[in-house]
């Protein structure tokens, strides 16, 4: 059995790659956050993988938090390059974008 | 016996069949022409590729407080998922970036794009 878990995990290793090269090679600034959001995906399959192919499922709580931790990242570099802020201050008129 | 090796074979079987999801979702995420086409991609990673390969943990867990952790991981990457690719989606419209339209033998088509 830990035999098709090495072979899952190359798979992902692969994939992780590719996706890392659309990251770089992205010309735009969207296609680098699909690519890191893929790779976030990619980052929570493969740490549950390796719990199981190390005999210690316990890191199936690290990929939970993983998991959400990439949601929340995305969401907010998307409102980040949105808004141009966080939300912490209104930004100046002149850094606003028209709506 | 007989039922735990068709269900060790079931689960080996998920495994891989997810693992070749993700290996053509990550192939499509780096070969397709532009963003909207490249959220495909990572759509095959998301459902077809985390969803196999999270069932397959699944029918290979030991423990049962391993398969609700597995099950919480599976729903939670199902309600994100699509909800970050839709945010991504909507961004890139809204930054003005135009879809291709063209047709498999690459002669354009006659509708412009104005969405």
């Amino acid at each position: 059995m830990s035999l098709w878990f090495s072979i899952v995990l190359v798979a992902i290793g692969v994939s992780l790659l590719l996706a890392l090269a659309r990251a770089a090679l992205g010309p735009t600034a969207f296609d680098r956050v699909l690519a890191v959001n893929s790779i976030g995906t990619l980052a929570v399959l493969a740490i549950c993988v390796y719990g199981f192919f190390d005999g210690r499922p316990e890191f199936l709580d690290i990929a939970l938090l993983y998991a959400l931790i990439n949601f929340i990242g995305t969401i907010s570099v998307l409102k980040y390059f949105r808004a141009g802020t966080l939300g912490d201050h209104v930004p100046s008129e002149k850094h606003r974008d028209a709506p | 016996m007989m039922i735990d090796n068709i269900i060790m074979v079931a689960a080996i079987i998920s495994l891989c069949v997810g693992a070749l999801g993700v290996l053509f979702g990550a192939l499509g995420l780096l070969r397709l022409g532009d963003v909207y086409q490249r959220m495909h991609g990572a759509g095959i990673i998301d459902t077809g590729g985390a969803g196999l390969i999270l069932f397959g943990l699944l029918l290979a867990s030991p423990d049962w407080t391993v398969s609700v952790r597995l099950v919480l991981i599976g729903l939670l990457l199902g309600l994100t998922s699509p909800t970050a690719t839709h945010a991504i989606a909507r961004a890139a419209h809204f930054a003005g970036v135009k879809p291709l339209l063209k047709t498999s033998s690459g002669a354009q088509t006659d509708k412009e794009a104005d969405v």
